[in-house]
Parts: C-alpha cells; sequence; structure tokens
C-alpha cells in the first residue's frame, strides 16, 4: 500500500494541520511517512505545498516524482491546478472552492470552473461555509481532510481518533466541532461519488 | 521502541540532546532554524540547562561554541550555508585549535535557493578545513550520525560539521531515539597551549591536523554511513550521497538496483570504496545534492578517462536540487507526467503581510525618493526584502547581512547620491554595526533606514538582540544624536514619516532614521497567548 499526496494552499493557511492528522494515524498504524514541507520565504502569502508519503513499506524520496501523486489535496482552488503535472492519471483532486485572493491578476470564478471540469477525478467543496455552518470557520480545513477521506485507503476509524488526539489538548467542545467538520466534508465527497 | 515524527531539524536537535549537549549557538536561518527552536522548546533541555538563546550572529555563536568545547562541554552551532560564511573565520580556525569538549557545526545548504541568495555547497567547507563531514540521508541517520558526531569529536579531538539540505531539514519522518548520555563535567585541554594559535603553536596544531587525516580517512572506509551495495551489471556504477541516495533508490521502488552502488554519507571521502567502484565498472555516475565535489575530484581537471557521469557532464542538471525526476531521467527511466499546470494558474510571491510596518516605510520612503530618480536604495537580508517586488519595487540592492549600509557608503564615496540603506533590527546588530561605524568614520553622506519591528520576522519572530536599544547603539557608534530619527510607520503619519525622510537625506553627513512598529506577526502572536493566558 501507498499513497502519494501534494497538500497545497498560500502560506498561513495551515496546510500542515491536515498533514499532521494524517501522519498521526499513519504512524499510529505503524505505517512509514515522509513529509517535505517549505519553511521560510514563501510562507509570507506566497504559494506553499508539502509532499506527503505514506507507505507499508520504507520510502526513498521525500519528493514524490511527477505523474505519481494519488491526490491533491488543497485548501484553495487556483493552488490545487498548480500541481496537476505531480497527479498521477486516475489521481484524485480535492479542492476548496473559496479563493484567497492576495494579488492582482487571479483567475475568474469561470475559469478555475472550467479547468476544474477538465479533471478526471475531482471533488469541489465550499469548505469554508460547511465549517461556518457548524460553528467553527477556523475548521475548514478539517472538512476538506474529511472529502478527502474517502481516498486515503485508511479507515475512516482510525482518521477519527486521529482528530480526536491531536485536537484533545484543546477541550471536548474544539474535538466535537472538528470531528462534525470531518464527517460533513466525508459525506459530501460520498455525496458525489 | 516508539518512533518519533521529527523533521531532520528536529532529529539533529534531538540527537545532539541525547548525547549530552551543553549548549547550542545560532542566529537564525531557513532551513536551519528548526534545530535551535527544538532545544529552546524542549523539557529535556530546559531540566539539563542546555544553554539556547540566540547569538548575534553566526561568528558570534561559533566562538561562543569553541568556548564552550574549550571549558569541556558538548557543544553544537547551528547555520544555514550563507551563515557559514560569517562564521568562516573561527571556523576555519576552529579546525586548527581542535576540540576539547564534543564540538559539531551543524550547516543546512540551500540548492535552488528556496530562500537563499546563493546554493553553495558547506561540504567544500568541510574539505577546505580538513574536518570529518557527516551527510545524513534521512531523519534516523541525521539523529544517529549527530549522536555519534559528539564522541567522534571527542575521540580525534577535531571539529565535526554536519550538512543537511533544505528536504533533509525540512522533511519530517519517524526516528528513534537512543540512551540519554550525560552531559561532560568542565575539564581543560590537556594541552595548556592547544588553543593559542600564535604562528610557533599554529603551526604543530596545523601538522596535527594534516597527520589525523589518514586516521579519519580509514573511518570513513570503515563506517557503516558508507556502503558498498553489490550489482551484477558492471556497466555502471553510481556513487550516491546524501539524499541523493533517496532519488536513487526512489527509481528501483519494487526491484532493485542492478548497478552496484558506492553510498557516501561520510567524508573524507573513502578512497578505496571508490577505487574499488571505479575498478570494476565501465562508467561512474555521481549523483549529489549540491555542487559536484566528489565528481570533480574523481574527473579530475581534464577528465581523460571520460566516463565520469553527473553535473558536469549534463547528466544531471548544473544547479539545483536533485529530485527523483532528474535522476530518474539521468538513469534512462521514462518520466511520467500529469496534465500541464493550466494558463490560468498564475504566479504567487511571497508578499509583505497586510498591515505590515514596512508597507508604510516604503510608501514614505518612495516619495522621498521620487525627486532623486531610481537605483539609490540599497537593502538587506529580511522580510522588507520583498520592496524588491510591485508594488514597491523601492530597493536595488540585497547582498550579504549587513551589506545594505557598506554598500551605500560606497557608492556614496563614487557620488552617487543620495545613498540610502534599510535594513531591519536584527540584520543590523547581526552584521551592520561596523558597517555604520565606516560611515561615522569617515562622515559619509547616507541615510540608513534601520526597520525597527523588535523581531526577527523573515525566520518565524526570534528575538532581537537590540529590542529598544537601536536608537543608543547608533548614538553610542557616534551617531549624532539630531540625525537619529525614530519615526512610526503607520498610515496616519504618512506626511510627518515622508518630512523626517527628505530632512534626513538632504543632510550631508551620517543619519539615521528608526521606524519602530512590532511586526504583525508576532503582535497577534502575542495577542493570542495572552488571551489564553
Amino acid at each position: 500500500m501507498k499513497i502519494d499526496i501534494i497538500l497545497a494552499g498560500v502560506g498561513g493557511q495551515g496546510i500542515l494541520s491536515i498533514a499532521s492528522i494524517i501522519g498521526y494515524a499513519a504512524v499510529k498504524k505503524g505505517l512509514y511517512m515522509k513529509q517535505a514541507e517549505v519553511h521560510g520565504m514563501s510562507q509570507r502569502g506566497g504559494d506553499v505545498q508539502s509532499n506527503f508519503r505514506v507507505a507499508d513499506y520504507p520510502i526513498a524520496s521525500d519528493l514524490i516524482p511527477m505523474g505519481k501523486a494519488d491526490l491533491i489535496i488543497s485548501v484553495e482552488p487556483m493552488e490545487s491546478l498548480r500541481y496537476l503535472p505531480w497527479l498521477s492519471e486516475d489521481g484524485t483532486v480535492i479542492t476548496n472552492d473559496q479563493p484567497f485572493v492576495n494579488i492582482a491578476n487571479y483567475p475568474d470564478t469561470d475559469s478555475l470552473n472550467a479547468e476544474f471540469a477538465k479533471i478526471k477525478n475531482i471533488v469541489v467543496i465550499n469548505a469554508d461555509q460547511i465549517a461556518k455552518d457548524l460553528g467553527s470557520a477556523r475548521s475548514a480545513n478539517m472538512v476538506i481532510l474529511g472529502a478527502a477521506s474517502p481516498f486515503l485507503k485508511m479507515d475512516f476509524k482510525d482518521i477519527e481518533n486521529a482528530v480526536s488526539d491531536v485536537f484533545a489538548a484543546k477541550g471536548e467542545e474544539v474535538v466535537k466541532v472538528n470531528l462534525a467538520c470531518l464527517r460533513a466534508g466525508r459525506e459530501f465527497a460520498q455525496k458525489i461519488n | 521502541m516508539s518512533k518519533h515524527l521529527f523533521l531532520g531539524d528536529e532529529a539533529i536537535a534531538q540527537a545532539a540532546l541525547d548525547a549530552g549537549l551543553s549548549g547550542v549557538y545560532a542566529y537564525p536561518g531557513t532551513p536551519s532554524t528548526e534545530i535551535t527552536e527544538f532545544i529552546q522548546h524542549s523539557k529535556q533541555a530546559k531540566e539539563g540547562n542546555v544553554h539556547s538563546i540566540w547569538a548575534g550572529n553566526e561568528k558570534t555563536a561559533m566562538e561562543s561554541a569553541i568556548g564552550m568545547s574549550y571549558a569541556g562541554k558538548k557543544a553544537m552551532v547551528c547555520m544555514k550555508h550563507v551563515g557559514l560564511n560569517v562564521a568562516a573565520d573561527p571556523f576555519m580556525n576552529a579546525a586548527i585549535t581542535g576540540a576539547n569538549g564534543g564540538l559539531v557545526v551543524v550547516v543546512a545548504d540551500d540548492p535552488s535557493m528556496h530562500s537563499s541568495q546563493d546554493e553553495q555547497d558547506s561540504r567544500y567547507y568541510g574539505k577546505f578545513a580538513f574536518v570529518p563531514v557527516f551527510e545524513p540521508s534521512n531523519q534516523q541517520e541525521a539523529y544517529d550520525m549527530t549522536y555519534d558526531a559528539f564522541d567522534f569529536s571527542e575521540k580525534y579531538k577535531v571539529l565535526v560539521m554536519i550538512r543537511i539540505t533544505t528536504r533533509m531539514a525540512h522533511s519530517r519522518s519517524g526516528v528513534e531515539r537512543k540512551a540519554i548520555k550525560p552531559q561532560n563535567t568542565i575539564h581543560l585541554h590537556p594541552n595548556p597551549k592547544q588553543f593559542i594559535l600564535l604562528p610557533a603553536i599554529a603551526k604543530v596544531n596545523y601538522k596535527q591536523l594534516l597527520d589525523k587525516q589518514p586516521a579519519l580517512e580509514e573511518e570513513s572506509e570503515n563506517s557503516s554511513y558508507n556502503h558498498f551495495f553489490e550489482g551484477k551489471d558492471k556497466s555502471m556504477g553510481i556513487i550516491a550521497s546524501g539524499i541523493g541516495y533517496n532519488y536513487l533508490m526512489e527509481c528501483y521502488v519494487g526491484t532493485s538496483c542492478p548497478f552496484p552502488v558506492l553510498k557516501i554519507s561520510q567524508y573524507p571521502l573513502p578512497k578505496k570504496l571508490i577505487a574499488r567502484l571505479v575498478d570494476e565498472c565501465e562508467s561512474v555516475m555521481v549523483i549529489e545534492e549540491g555542487y559536484p565535489i566528489i565528481e570533480e575530484q574523481l574527473r579530475g581537471l581534464l577528465n581523460r578517462t571520460g566516463n565520469i557521469k553527473g553535473r558536469l557532464d549534463g547528466t544531471l542538471p548544473r544547479m539545483g536540487e536533485l529530485n527523483p525526476n532528474v535522476v530518474g531521467i539521468a538513469l534512462g527511466f521514462p518520466q511520467e507526467q500529469g496534465a500541464p499546470i493550466p494558463a490560468i494558474v498564475v504566479p504567487r510571491p511571497p508578499a509583505l503581510c497586510n498591515g505590515c510596518p514596512h508597507i508604510d516605510t516604503y510608501n514614505a520612503l518612495n516619495e522621498a525618493m521620487e525627486k532623486y530618480g531610481k537605483g539609490k536604495v540599497f537593502a538587506d537580508i529580511g522580510c522588507y526584502t520583498l520592496g524588491a517586488l510591485p508594488p514597491y519595487n523601492a530597493i536595488y540592492s540585497t547582498v550579504d547581512m549587513g551589506a545594505s549600509i557598506t554598500m551605500a557608503k560606497g557608492a556614496a564615496d563614487a557620488g552617487l547620491l543620495p545613498a540610502i540603506a534599510v535594513i531591519g533590527d536584527s540584520t543590523f546588530t547581526h552584521s551592520g554595526m561596523t558597517s555604520l561605524l565606516d560611515a561615522i568614520y569617515e562622515n559619509t553622506p547616507i541615510t540608513v533606514l534601520i526597520l525597527d519591528n523588535s523581531t526577527t520576522g523573515m525566520t518565524g519572530g526570534q528575538d532581537s538582540h537590540a529590542l529598544g536599544k537601536i536608537g543608543s547603539i547608533c548614538k553610542g557608534l557616534g551617531v549624532e544624536e539630531e540625525h537619529i530619527r525614530e519615526i512610526k510607520p503607520l498610515k496616519n503619519r504618512h506626511l510627518e514619516n515622508l518630512k523626517v525622510i527628505e530632512e534626513e537625506i538632504e543632510y550631508q553627513g551620517v543619519s539615521v532614521i528608526i521606524p519602530t512598529r512590532e511586526c504583525v506577526q508576532t503582535l497577534s502572536k502575542r495577542m493570542k497567548a495572552k488571551a489564553k493566558a
């Protein structure tokens, strides 16, 4: 078993919180993982990505070869497209549809949707709205993770447990709302597929 | 034993603590920053009273570490590759003094220049200084090598370098820890003159260092980190160093490499192992992250044999970091690629944060400079370097820490006036103070803006050594008091700030303007912590 994921977003959006949950679940299962992160200059509002690899055998490269990623998980719509050369033929894109506009020439919604329509397997989700409706606008990342969960080749229970453990220090309420966001994201993805 | 999920940087930090470290010395610099930060936040370090406060720059860090080693304790000094240029003087000479307590320097190179101005390879420094270099290929090796490096340093009384690169520093994986060793007690070197590098003594020490080389080479020959993997296909042998080895192995997932492979992670280079590979194989491919240092030595100046492949003959790209694709291409594997990046995807360069004080400073400075024309503002290294990009287009140089002030001075000496320097508070204390002294000494007509956001912003908000002291430092160095002007960079103070900048540009001597307002990132972090408390 192996799963290669490109996590994408804009510096400051917190893509690493998604990675930390999957990583936690993977390590708990005794799986191997490698996760290359981006620190430093690009964190100031630039495009950021993380190469995240899980397997049941030792992983060689910290970077995913082009055309080999199983998933692109993006918290920002345009950023999900930046990494298409890495996506495998049968790979899936899971992306938030809420743009983060900090540049003048950001593409319009129609042209983004036109590009999404060309992608074979894709889940486009308004994670911000779902998280807001559930009472925690800050938990959009967990909605995205939930939407990606059917494609993770991991037991959903293990991901739920990881969310509970990772957020445990922040109190029961925080755990509850993050779990609700996770499940809502999963439900959304399952409905459209 | 359970595994810990560590960044390469964190694995190094934890290993040093477990090996009995007494102090880490460093100045923040991507991709090395997280080593020291890990130790600063470690309970184990706190309990052991391990020194971990940031140093003023890499040179002072290196010297403090030498001092701790002199006292018999284990010391580590961490920096990014260009930081080693700043620390080169004590680094080269610590190779001559040798170590007493274990002395380890960790250097994080940044090939592809993700957050740097060049991609120099620190292994050259290691060779230059005749010190052993360890180059881990994964997080576990980063841990194990650091753990062992202190004993290695004490065994041979040498300075030891650990060289990592961005992907090693900032990639996370499972790591198993070893038993915690106690810290050393204070004990002096048996030779009381060991650290006195008077020429007569330095000559003796240098000879000792050269005499140690065969033993260090023998260590490399027998090191478990340098491994010869047999292979049936002798048409080619492969030398892969550091994380280059990972990319090689990625090409053979689920199968095995048919060629003999020599993995190198410890230097000086193991000549016998290399000779064996070269003798057995018709050609040799060298896969190394960074400059082609192994390849260059193998080829020699003339490349008479013509059978060495790597970065120098175009088999691999001459510059930039390696990745599984370029290594795959070098080995002749067809490469897959997903859909191309759609044309609507535009670059999203890093930018100054909303509310950043530098924005207001640049807006005022740009307006003040309008009448003087372009090309007269010299800047430095930090978040404010982003002032080079639109919409500001405010600065014309970024070379090295502190260079803004001295470049402005040189330009002023040449008659390019007015000459303005822009430098941050932390960069100023790192390397700008002596530059300013040069200008004061000659009363060169330059205007220096020291952007005081009370932190080292670009690397994540580390404490600045000059917190609240920039004005008094400038006064102490000799800037006339009436030409040290503190302003608050805010939109609603634009006109008064503009007036101050215009006045000081007109002044024909050294003037300093200090736009002072806290970084919005550290401010919001501070407010969050306060709300929590």
